[in-house]
């Protein structure tokens, strides 16, 4: 084992973490804000799968990774405009609507490959970085964090910026009371519809992207069903974080790091299945939850929909 | 007030229409797909067995979904269960064919993969059960650990060195489930044909499904009167993830003899609006899945033939799910109005 850490398999192991973690930090926080207001966002997923097949294709056509990030987070709108229309305005089940967005995402961006690409898988150029002067030049942990797309540093960003948004606004306040006391936010004169119409769009914004972000950096290709539960992992985070954006960003590495890990172990030439490494994340997720599942936190009024004037 | 039978086809009729406008938009014609789909499935013979063959992993699964969802419980982790259960089988029934008559080995094969199944349950209704941890994620994260685990088993401990693709050691023909008359369907249709009616039965007609019932409608109340909610729970998951495994079992033990890496139907999410459809009732899913199974068949050929790959059955289940929510919904609606 002594010769497996070299340098260069750390500086690739840290790579990989951050190229994994994106996304599920973006999922996390996404489904984070959602379930702060009370809407349990199952169809985290289909927003995803929807982003990473917008932003692949516009990106493929134009050449643009801005804009294959800015066509992904719209796709991921676009599916969560569904859900803000069954599950928000029209109060339906929203768990049955997040399976059936899920479901449909994959459907129909597995049909719209088929027909546009038949069965070749494109791929695109390299990602353009934004390196920062002086940070990058650090060996091992320079290529890793300070050579990216600059799309990196503005999630990592966006941490913070949730996190003073919860925590110092109003916006975030209402967010607060949508999930915890919808009748209460309501009598204090703010629509409760509105305010968790706003916050599953955001999700889909920031789902999408994510799901570009898989498409176009991770993979730098589209595979139908490529998502493979990223979503469902970014609910787990979610979950654990009990509302700070900061505990999301823990949770991303942690999962980014492990699943990293195994990656470059293959890599360095042990021989593991792909299975299980792909087998993993979700074990990690098990484990995880059994060990702190009492520390787990939902909003009271969770999957619950609004409507005034009843007890 | 919406009667009961366009609530019912409503939703499906809806579905087929707005699934034919996006066959339509993608350049092909939604009535002659149709058309195929029913020639194909329905009034072919051979694709009239296909159809009824595939119905008994759907039947099954549905009828351990109307357990669970009546229980109130959301058991998404289907995909896993059915897997396990199917590689037990198919890594077992080989080798004790080799000592055992064929009916006891079909015997002792569907209680390990009912077991089998039911292991995989267990987790997410401990953690339920313990910290009352939402079974939603929990299940699903089991079903995609379960889909790679089942992948690792048949590639590595029960593989066939035989073989140059990987999968396990085969069933001979002659030993698998017994065919019906001069038919090619096997007999699981009438297993899963007996699990469905027996659920029906057991859910509506005895004090075990009353309590289920109840623990599902309101899990405090359900403690207030007394119940072992806790163990209602597990007996919940565990019967839920029992049937599915039979379903996996009698697909290895009826159809395939084997089973190969990288096999995954994925019947689990597909079953989901079919139970609804039939309110959780036994009886009337078995007209669904029936529908269902056709469209599958019917797809499944039409996409060889006409060129639309059967992702767009996944549309379709998406569409059903949406109109029946919105049928629901607008159904709940005029009946409000009724009442003021």
């Amino acid at each position: 084992m002594g010769g497996l850490f070299t340098e260069i398999f750390v500086a690739s192991l840290l790579f990989g973490a951050v190229t994994v973690g994106i996304p599920l930090l973006l999922a996390g926080l996404g489904e984070q804000i959602s379930e702060k207001a009370g809407v349990l966002n199952i169809g985290i997923e289909g927003m995803m799968l929807m982003g990473a097949y917008g932003g692949f294709v516009v990106a493929y056509y134009t050449g643009s990774f801005w804009l294959g990030f800015l066509a992904g987070g719209v796709a991921g709108m676009v599916v969560a405009s569904l859900m803000v229309l069954f599950c928000v305005i029209l109060s339906m089940n929203q768990i049955v609507i997040g399976i059936a967005l899920t479901i449909g995402a994959e459907g129909l961006t597995a049909l719209l490959h088929h027909f546009q690409f038949s069965r070749t898988y494109p791929r695109l150029s390299q990602v353009p970085t934004l390196d920062i002067p002086g940070l990058k030049e650090i060996p091992v942990i320079g290529p890793a964090f300070f050579e990216r797309h600059a799309i990196v540093y503005l999630a990592v960003l966006l941490v913070v910026f949730v996190a003073w948004l919860f925590r110092r606004t109003h916006i975030g306040l209402n967010l607060q009371a949508a999930g915890d006391k919808p009748a209460a936010l309501d009598a204090a004169g703010v629509d409760v519809k509105l305010t968790r119409a706003g916050a599953v769009l955001s999700t889909g914004l920031l789902a999408g992207i994510g799901g570009a972000f898989m498409a176009n950096v991770g993979a730098g290709l589209f595979v139908p069903h490529m998502i493979h539960g990223a979503g469902f992992i970014g609910i787990v985070l979610a979950m654990l974080a009990r509302g700070h954006p900061f505990w999301v960003l823990l949770g991303a590495a942690l999962f980014g790091g492990s699943l990293a890990l195994t990656t470059a172990l293959q890599v360095a030439g042990l021989n593991i299945p792909t299975d299980v490494v792909q087998m993993l994340p979700f074990a990690m997720v098990i484990v995880v939850l059994v060990l702190f599942a009492r520390h787990s936190y939902l909003p009271p009024a969770l999957a619950l929909p609004y409507h005034r004037g009843e007890r | 007030m919406i009667s009961s039978v366009s609530r019912v086809l409503l939703p499906i009729v809806l579905a087929l229409v707005v699934g034919g406008l996006i066959l339509l938009a993608l350049g092909k014609d939604p009535l002659a797909y149709y058309d195929y789909v029913l020639q194909r499935g329905l009034f072919n013979w051979s694709g009239f067995q296909q159809t009824v063959i595939r119905s008994s992993p759907l039947l099954l699964i549905a009828s351990g979904l109307i357990v669970a969802f009546r229980a109130g419980i959301w058991n998404l982790g289907v995909d896993g269960q059915f897997l396990l259960a199917a590689v037990a089988s198919a890594a077992l029934a080989p080798v004790l064919i080799l000592s055992l008559p064929s009916w006891l080995t079909i015997v002792i094969c569907c209680v390990v993969s009912i077991l089998a199944a039911m292991a995989w349950s267990l987790v997410p209704a401990f953690l339920k059960i313990r910290y009352g941890l939402n079974e939603i994620i929990t299940t699903l994260m089991m079903t995609f650990l379960g889909i790679s685990f089942a992948n690792v088993l048949v590639k590595l401990p029960f593989n066939d060195p035989n073989n140059s693709v990987p999968q396990t050691m085969t069933l001979p023909v002659a030993d698998r489930l017994g065919r019906l008359f001069d038919t090619t369907i096997h007999s699981g249709i009438i297993i899963a044909l007996a699990a469905v009616f027996a659920v029906h039965f057991v859910m509506t007609r005895t004090a075990f499904g009353l309590r289920l019932q109840i623990v599902g409608a309101n899990p405090r109340a359900a403690k207030h009167a007394g119940l072992s909610v806790g163990r209602l729970t597990y007996a919940t998951f565990a019967l839920s993830a029992g049937l599915v495994g039979l379903g996996g079992a009698a697909e290895i033990l009826g159809v395939w003899g084997t089973m190969r890496a990288d096999w995954n139907p994925a019947y689990g999410l597909l079953v989901v609006p079919l139970v609804f459809l039939a309110r959780f009732n036994g009886i009337a899913v078995i007209g669904f899945t029936l529908f269902f199974a056709i469209l599958m068949i019917g797809g499944e050929s039409a996409s060889r033939r006409l060129g639309v790959p059967n992702f767009y059955v996944l549309v379709l289940v998406a569409l059903l799910l949406i109109f029946l929510a919105l049928v629901e919904y607008l159904d709940h609606l005029s009946r409000q109005r009724k009442k003021a």
